[in-house]
């Protein structure tokens, strides 16, 4: 067989390969430095994600299979990669600062962020398992080692290893399901399996492996019950890899899960929509319940996300290709109001004591008024309080549950977004309200903090007030499923 | 410049940005610039734009322009979009134009306020959704506007909120608007759903007047209606106009422009707009012109007994708005319109006269503590007296041809015509009669004055005066754009406005009889040259009399002294009762019986979620355990819903 | 001749998979939690070999090598957690780690 490596595919692919090389250039730069100036990394890693965005950008006009079909180019996934990498810039110009307070002595933050990144880009624009896996496992393991990144804290280290062990049993589900997947159908393209499945033939194994892959994903997006790694993974994570993690991982993992099911099961949606519409309720229930009496910032947070992971499934569920716009809005939104109320979050700490308690927050407004305002923002969004992007992101999502004819769904969604008002508001109410329980010390107003605020802040505005051009680009995205 | 249409309500917007960001810490003369300018901007994009469409046939004088969608969902889009036809475009040239002169005269009159740049935001935000109001679209916009303007009247009412009689006015006047403006949000959404059953899911006037037909006739008339309802509380008439009077509290020019020159001619507009849907209910518009009269000559009647100057003015706001309403009721929407600007002009020059008299006299409304003014404020007196003129329907002012265009009309009305036109050639008398009443007990006279005010009376500074003047001879000159046929005028203003309203102005060609034309005119002179003969007995000539008069009928005097005891009949009816039931909803329903079930619902929420959290051990085995359960459910439910 | 019995590999691995699945929740010793994923991550290999012989691919061959090469990974990034974990702790036993929860 005369194979051809096709060398003018390259090109195409030029986002990932800047990724790739800046990672491991930067590897190599790291060495010669000294420990001060680690924020010239931080600068190499802006531009290498700026350049990879303007090749997403010129290149999202593209349409097209790469490299046998192994790898693939199309709207859902440049926009997702548009997403990753607007969140990686976000993430990296926090860190500017944050990795200089934290004083983190490895150079690998970044180039593990970047590796990470692509693995994550990897994994969005394949239409191939097998491509699909190894992006998964490269996000992950940059992931694991980020977890644990600050060496000597015991909570990181212990995050780091909860993450690593259940990480790696997910991806044991996940490739044994793929085993099965192959063994009955014989392929690992996932067009190959609709093929199989509109002719009737499910077999036992098929269904196994179906719900096999299920579970890998459920774990990366955190339903429950494979959530119970979230809480304690973003806890102890630096928190600038929990916003990597909560925007990053989640949305680069719920894409690649539309993009499974929705390409080669939606034949037998009858049967996994039910079980899903019960991971959501579930999911949204639990989860909302137990953020009710969370005292850590960040551990409410995390349940916030798994929460948020619930709604969107409410959209998932349907099965109906067009609405499912809704869930990449909802990704997009979700990424700006979680990296936003995660930087301020990282703005409230100091090296060694993270002030993460909610009562660090109360009458925050008095001293620090625009960090109290901006959380608020991300909060209001959080909870969906139009005029912000998280409002229309809750009512794309559950108008399209009622549209498809999941009508209690869509009751309980929203009776659970009253519920996570009560504690989203409770910290609003605590920065406004309240008189200040504790000293928290000077805040570091850094202007990169403040730049990611206002970024998210600008953007949570603007896409709540006009929706339109967004949810244009959601559905010019999710056309590739017709 | 047809593109540009944005820019008339934008520089107001600007300035308000401007001086509201920034205005604490510009000095008092950019922000007068600011505000000032930034109102005559607009003023002069609007009159570029007036003669730009008279350049076009008259079919043609339809410009519309659509910025950016603003909603979107199904079929269903709102834009933000503008629309100058002739209606609007008089409406733009009236706010901006008087506005601006309203701008200019608060520079001089707030110089000293603390509040300054914060006045000069507000009124320029007002000034914005004023024209987003008349240069809407369609009726959502519109409705921003209609909210936007109560909003700044509420803000501007209450500028000197440290005043408890000012606050209050505020609320009550945010109060009673709120229940006109749910008249016309439930108009809104009733037309619109009305109109989407049939297929038609819009709000857009234009498209609006193309589909009306598709509205069944008891429809129309409960939209209309409900429309109506809007109008009397934006527009201060029957039975909403309480609130208008209280409003004086507010600084004078902001009387001069939201409540007397622009604002509450919202109403008069929003159905010459809407006249389509209105000539298709003639009960309604029969309700319309009723409800206009008796307001009309009711306010007249409690401007007999008031002595606060600027109260005065404000009854006779509310009796001019209700002759407005006469001419749209009565199918003649030119006539309101025109008569909605000149007395745009006249009153609000009479206001600003009276804060000159105000200024003067440092804050004395009292006409009982003034007379003899004549010759303290040569300017103002004259000017004033113009005014006075105008409003009381002397030939050769602007007064006199729109007054008389309404009752001329309303006389040619089918439905009762005549028994309007009496009621209202009654009140034009007593118009006169009350407004020189004012006049003569201000400038004329003995004087009354307070001695220490005596020392520093003088004539307001030429920032003040100026615009005096130039609404002065507006006041006159105002009138000669709509001289009718019968007195060998072109009645140019009703046919620029032609276009607007065509096919359902008035059919007024039956039986014109020229002679009855001009008899009638000649009628409502006499009336009114009897009103102010009147006065002159009374107050200028035997002052006695008036005395004795208010001595020997003082029940009746007392009565209407009190605004016929309106204020407390409400309170006894209405706010009491509303404010026994919303205790009773306080202290039962809400705080007993829903906060019980709420606060119970949330401590069983806490509960839960306390016990819920047990289950994270924090055991990475027993996370890896809840996994394999998960597995083995999704497993075994999929295994037996696909293979049975 | 005994002949290729897909269904049979395919038992083989499911048993290797729960093998490993059980172990994973029962076993305290973090390397041996480890190992056990391994085994599922082998069992998984089977059950692709297996495949390829009924479908005649290379396919599944691959993906094995994938597989064998992400677990490579994962061993030294584990490794190197137990080697930190074990430095604070003093013991890698999962049990102990449990300052996170809630």
């Amino acid at each position: 067989m005369d194979v051809k490596f096709p060398v003018d595919e390259l090109i195409l692919i030029a986002p990932e390969i800047i990724l790739c090389g800046f990672g491991l250039l930067l590897l190599l730069i790291e060495v010669f430095l000294k420990t001060k100036s680690k924020s010239f990394l931080g600068i190499l890693t802006l531009v290498s994600a700026g350049s990879a965005l303007v090749f997403v950008l010129k290149l999202s006009s593209f349409s097209t299979d790469l490299f046998f079909g192994l790898y693939s180019l199309d709207s859902l996934g440049s926009l997702t990669k548009g997403l990753i990498l607007v969140m990686l810039i976000l993430v990296v110009i926090m860190s500017l600062r944050y990795v200089e307070r934290e004083e983190v002595i490895s150079g690998e933050y970044y180039p593990l962020l970047l590796f990470s990144t692509l693995g994550m880009m990897i994994m969005v624009s394949s239409k191939n398992l097998l491509t699909i896996f190894v992006g998964l496992e490269l996000m992950s393991l940059s992931i694991y080692i980020l977890v644990g990144l600050f060496r000597d804290n015991l909570k990181a280290a212990e995050a780091s290893l909860k993450y690593f062990l259940l990480g790696a049993f997910a991806s044991a589900f996940l490739v044994y399901g793929i085993a099965l997947l192959y063994g009955s159908t014989g392929s690992l393209d996932i067009k190959g399996y609709l093929e199989v499945i509109a002719k009737g033939d499910t077999s036992t194994v098929l269904i196994i492996g179906v719900a096999l892959i299920a579970v890998g994903f459920a774990f990366k997006i955190a339903l429950v019950p494979f959530h119970m790694w979230t809480p304690d993974v973003y806890e102890g994570a630096p928190t600038s890899i929990t916003a990597f993690m909560a925007a990053g991982v989640k949305s680069a993992a719920f894409v690649t899960f539309l993009r499974v099911f929705y390409t080669a099961f939606l034949p037998l949606i009858k049967q996994w929509g039910d079980i899903l519409w019960l991971l959501a309720v579930i999911t949204m229930s639990y989860a909302n319940l137990t953020a009710l009496v969370q005292q850590n910032i960040k551990r409410m947070l995390a349940y916030s996300s798994i929460a948020h992971a619930g709604y969107i499934l409410v959209a998932f569920v349907t099965g109906e290709k067009i609405l499912s716009s809704s869930i990449i809005y909802y990704l997009v939104a979700y990424t700006f109001m979680n990296v936003g109320a995660f930087s301020c979050v990282i703005l409230m700490g100091r090296k060694g004591e993270e002030n993460l308690d909610i009562d660090s927050y109360a009458g925050l407004s008095a001293r620090h008024p625009f960090v109290a305002f901006c959380l608020t923002i991300f909060l209001l969004s959080l909870t969906g309080v139009p005029p912000l992007a998280g409002f229309m992101a809750k009512f794309y999502v559950f108008s399209t549950a009622i549209k498809a004819g999941y009508v209690w769904l869509a009751i309980i969604g929203v009776l659970n977004s009253v519920v996570a008002a009560y504690y989203y508001l409770r910290v609003i109410m605590y920065m406004y309200f309240r008189d200040p329980v504790k000293e928290i010390g000077r805040i570091d107003l850094s202007p990169s903090y403040i730049l990611v605020s206002l970024i998210c802040i600008f953007f949570l505005i603007y896409t709540g007030i006009l929706p339109r051009e967004l949810m244009l680009l959601a559905e010019g995205a999710v056309s590739v499923f017709f | 410049m047809s593109e540009y249409i944005w820019l008339i309500p934008c520089f107001p917007a600007v300035g308000f940005l401007i001086n509201g960001l920034l205005g604490k810490k510009l000095p008092k003369a950019v922000v007068s610039w600011v505000g000032c300018l930034s109102v005559f901007f607009s003023f002069v994009c609007s009159a570029v734009l007036f003669f730009e469409l008279l350049r076009l046939a008259p079919e043609a004088r339809i410009i519309e322009k659509d910025v950016f969608d603003w909603i979107v969902s199904g079929e269903f889009v709102t834009r933000v979009g503008f629309r100058i036809d002739p209606l609007s475009i008089v409406m733009c040239l009236v706010v901006s134009g008087v506005g601006f002169l309203i701008h200019v005269y608060s520079v001089g009159y707030m110089h000293d306020d603390p509040g300054y740049s914060r006045y000069f935001t507000y009124l320029n935000l007002f000034v914005f959704m004023m024209l987003i109001l008349v240069t809407a679209n369609n009726l959502l916009l519109m409705f921003v506007g209609w909210e936007g303007v109560g909003l700044c009247s509420y803000l501007l009412i209450g500028f000197w909120f440290e005043k408890d009689s000012a606050s209050n006015a505020g609320k009550k006047a945010f109060i009673v608007n709120r229940i006109g403006d749910y008249g016309f949000l439930v108009g809104i959404f009733l037309l619109f759903v009305s109109l989407g059953t049939k297929g038609v899911w819009t709000l857009n006037f234009s498209e609006l007047e193309r589909n009306a037909n598709l509205l069944s006739e008891s429809l129309t008339a409960l939209i209309t209606l409900l429309f109506f309802i809007g109008a009397t509380g934006k527009s201060a008439q029957i039975p909403l106009y309480v609130w208008l009077p209280d409003a004086m509290e507010g600084p004078t020019p902001v009387s001069a422009l939201i409540h007397a020159a622009t604002m509450v001619t919202a109403g008069v507009y929003m159905i010459a707009r809407l006249n389509f849907l209105y000539s298709m209910a003639p009960e309604i518009m029969f309700i319309v012109a009723l409800v206009g009269v008796l307001t009309a000559m009711f306010a007249a009647s409690i401007g007999f007994a008031q002595y606060d100057i600027k109260r005065v003015l404000a009854y006779s706001t509310i009796s001019q708005l209700g002759y407005m309403f006469v001419g749209v009721g009565v199918g003649a929407y030119a006539a309101g319109i025109f008569h909605l600007m000149t007395h745009a002009f006249f009153k609000a020059l009479l206001f600003l006269g009276a804060g000159s008299v105000m200024h003067a006299l440092a804050g004395e409304l009292d006409m009982r503590k003034m007379g003899g003014l004549k010759k303290y404020l040569p300017t103002t007196h004259w000017t004033f007296l113009v005014a006075c003129l105008a409003i009381a329907g002397i030939p050769g002012l602007s007064g006199f041809f729109s007054k008389d265009e309404i009752l001329w009309k309303a006389f040619l009305f089918p439905h009762a015509g005549v028994l309007i036109y009496i009621i209202g050639l009654v009140t034009a008398g007593m118009t006169a009669f009350y407004m020189f009443r004012l006049l003569f007990n201000t400038f004329y006279g003995k004087e009354r004055l307070d001695e220490e005010v005596k020392h520093h009376v003088h004539e307001s500074p030429k920032v003040m005066t100026i615009p005096l003047i130039i609404l002065a001879i507006l006041s006159i000159v105002g009138g000669y754009v709509g001289i009718p046929h019968a007195l060998g005028g072109g009645a140019h203003f009703e046919k620029f406005l032609e276009p607007v309203f065509r096919g359902v102005s008035q059919k007024a060609d039956y039986h014109h009889s020229l002679v009855v034309e001009i008899g009638l005119m000649v009628l409502s002179v006499i009336v009114a040259l009897i009103g102010i003969y009147v006065a002159y007995v009374y107050f200028l000539k035997k002052p006695d009399l008036s005395e004795k008069f208010v001595k020997k009928h003082e029940k009746l005097y007392k009565t209407v002294h009190n605004k016929y005891f309106v204020d407390e009949i409400y309170g006894f009816l209405f706010v009491d009762n509303l404010l026994r039931v919303g205790r009773f909803l306080k202290n039962v329903i809400d705080e007993a019986i829903i906060d019980g079930i709420v606060n119970g619902l949330g401590y069983f929420m806490r509960g839960l979620g306390g016990i819920l959290r047990f289950l994270q051990s924090g055991y990475v085995q027993a996370y890896a355990f809840s996994m394999i359960v998960g597995a083995i459910v999704v497993v075994g439910y999929l295994l037996v819903k696909v293979i049975p | 001749m005994v002949e290729f019995s897909y269904n049979l590999y395919l038992l083989l691995s499911a048993i290797l998979f729960t093998i490993g699945a059980v172990g994973v929740i029962t076993r305290r010793n973090g390397i041996i939690v480890f190992m056990c994923i391994e085994l599922m991550l082998n069992a998984a290999n089977l059950a692709f070999i297996s495949a390829t012989g009924i479908h005649k691919g290379l396919e599944g061959m691959i993906f094995v090598f994938f597989v064998m090469t992400v677990a490579a990974a994962e061993a030294a990034v584990g490794l190197a957690i137990f080697v930190m974990i074990f430095r604070l702790r003093g013991t890698i036993s999962v049990d102990q780690m449990n300052l996170l929860k809630g």
